[in-house]
């Protein structure tokens, strides 16, 4: 099959790549380019374990062509620290107890960030509204839904 | 039509671990010559915090800084044996295990320590900071990194200890049936409030009241962190998940999550927890385990508030709006119950 080169900027660096037809964003993250920070869990867009931010809008990558993403900035989990630092809203993760089992961490972290970039001091209801597509099965949603409401509060944490 | 507020109420016993085999796990603990302590078990980290709560258990255990404590754990071939995460057993039975490797470990550095400081080990103690003295004369001290090299180097010792917890099988009686499958309890008791549409038969979470009695919380948080989660799954147990709606047929099965139900963070409620802590005789430092117990009395709390609601009793789970809606017109309409 003839491979398609793919030029596109990830966590603000340049990657050049070849890719097949039909591949989507999720494997050419992973597989090609070794950023295992989106997960892959059903692959059908029900779940929101591979969520990323493609020109800082919220995605699922299983369910993007690679091939779309051409030209274009994709941010994942891998890029939000900041140098040393972890991210408000990873440091807000920690603190109030938002991950169990990890895996939906990533997906709901890039759901937070799509919604904290667009709206800096959201209501508990558009928190809510913001992750409904992220299945977490360990936490009961309440502390992820905390630590979003903690970090857009400049990690003030909620009584 | 209308909907219709209920409030069910349910207590659960559970008990921690079961009796098959006397469900024993090991682990084994031993000292660097940095001073700093390796817990070796095979028993699983899922995310509920076995590796957090094992670290705890054993660096109170031999008087040293919790940061000089690391757990190695989950890999079966190499670890000592454990028979599992589940059953609410870890903290309780691995941690039975961990405090008895570290409670041995804790006998051959205080030996090696009076070694060193030519004193008798029964005089010394630890200071919780990583340095061992004599009983009322702190000056007369070392660290348990001098210590870890002393054995190490010097005295060719292995600062280490092995641990294992078995609760002795306990054989049915042939006559009556009777036996002994724990030796630990934990309690809870839970109120669920829910409003029950009777024109659809959905029924949405209002609130949870609950309290859960489960030994001393070793980590106040992590317990915290369970019975919100627990909680969670048992809504979705109570209401959304199956993977056989029409149990004993097995058709339409939910093959992926957009069929397999389970609640999403709009469908949860606000729950007020209180965790009463009553140190179990046989628990590591008094602790039982936060585990299972934390779904079970939402399922039947639940069912009673439906019943409170719209009176319909509900015995089959998940209880459906579909389930809830034959049920209110089997019995010719919503007839909620007195509150109290």
């Amino acid at each position: 099959m003839t491979k398609t080169p793919l030029q596109f900027r990830h966590n603000g660096r340049d990657v050049a790549l070849f890719v097949d037809g039909g591949v989507n964003l999720l494997v050419a993250l992973r597989e090609l380019i070794g950023d295992m920070t989106p997960k892959f869990g059903c692959g059908q867009g029900g779940c929101g374990a591979c969520s990323v931010l493609i020109d800082g809008e919220l995605h699922l990558s299983c369910l993007t062509l690679a091939e779309t993403v051409n030209g274009r900035s994709v941010e994942t989990l891998d890029g939000l620290k900041e140098g040393p630092n972890l991210h408000p809203l990873q440091r807000a993760f920690m603190e109030q107890f938002a991950a169990q089992c990890g895996y939906c961490t990533p997906g709901m972290l890039m759901a937070a960030k799509a919604l904290l970039d667009r709206n800096p001091s959201p209501t508990r209801a558009e928190v809510v509204e913001a992750i409904s597509g992220n299945i977490c099965r360990c936490t009961g949603y309440e502390p992820i839904i905390n630590a979003i409401l903690a970090a857009a509060s400049g990690g003030r944490a909620r009584a | 039509m209308a909907k219709h507020r209920g409030r069910g109420i349910a207590s659960i016993n559970y008990p921690i671990g079961m009796n098959l085999g006397g469900d024993p796990s090991q682990a084994l603990v031993h000292s660097n010559p940095s001073g700093k302590f390796t817990v070796s078990m095979s028993s699983i980290d899922l995310g509920q915090g076995m590796k957090s709560v094992t670290r705890q258990i054993c660096a109170e255990t031999l008087g040293v800084p919790v940061e000089d404590v690391y757990v190695d754990t989950a890999d079966s071939d190499t670890g000592p044996h454990c028979m599992g995460s589940f059953a609410s057993r870890g903290t309780h039975r691995v941690g039975n295990a961990v405090m008895a490797a570290a409670r041995e470990a804790r006998g051959v550095m205080m030996e090696a320590a009076a070694e060193e400081l030519e004193v008798n080990a029964a005089d010394l103690e630890t200071d919780g900071r990583g340095n061992i003295h004599v009983k009322g004369a702190p000056h007369r001290s070392i660290s348990t990194k001098d210590v870890a090299i002393a054995a190490q180097f010097k005295q060719g010792k292995t600062i280490s200890g092995r641990g294992i917890f078995l609760v002795p099988l306990s054989e049915v009686n042939p006559e009556t049936g009777e036996m002994s499958p724990a030796t630990c309890y934990a309690h809870a008791c839970l109120v669920a409030e829910v409003e029950v549409d009777d024109e659809t038969g959905e029924v949405a979470m209002v609130r949870m009241d609950s309290a859960y009695e489960l030994g001393r919380a070793l980590n106040p948080r992590l317990v915290e962190q369970q019975l919100v989660g627990g909680a969670w799954m048992g809504i979705s147990h109570a209401l959304f998940e199956t993977p056989e709606p029409y149990y004993p047929n097995p058709a339409h099965g939910p093959r992926d999550f957009v069929e397999y139900l389970m609640p999403g963070p709009g469908d949860i409620c606000p729950h007020d927890i209180a965790v009463l802590e009553r140190p179990a005789a046989d628990g590591p430092f008094g602790a039982k385990g936060p585990g299972e117990m934390c779904a079970n009395p939402v399922l039947p709390a639940v069912a009673n508030a439906i019943f409170n609601a719209v009176g319909v009793r509900m015995d089959e789970l998940p209880i459906t709006p579909e389930k809830v809606l034959r049920a209110i017109k089997a019995q010719g309409g919503a007839r909620p119950q007195a509150r109290r």
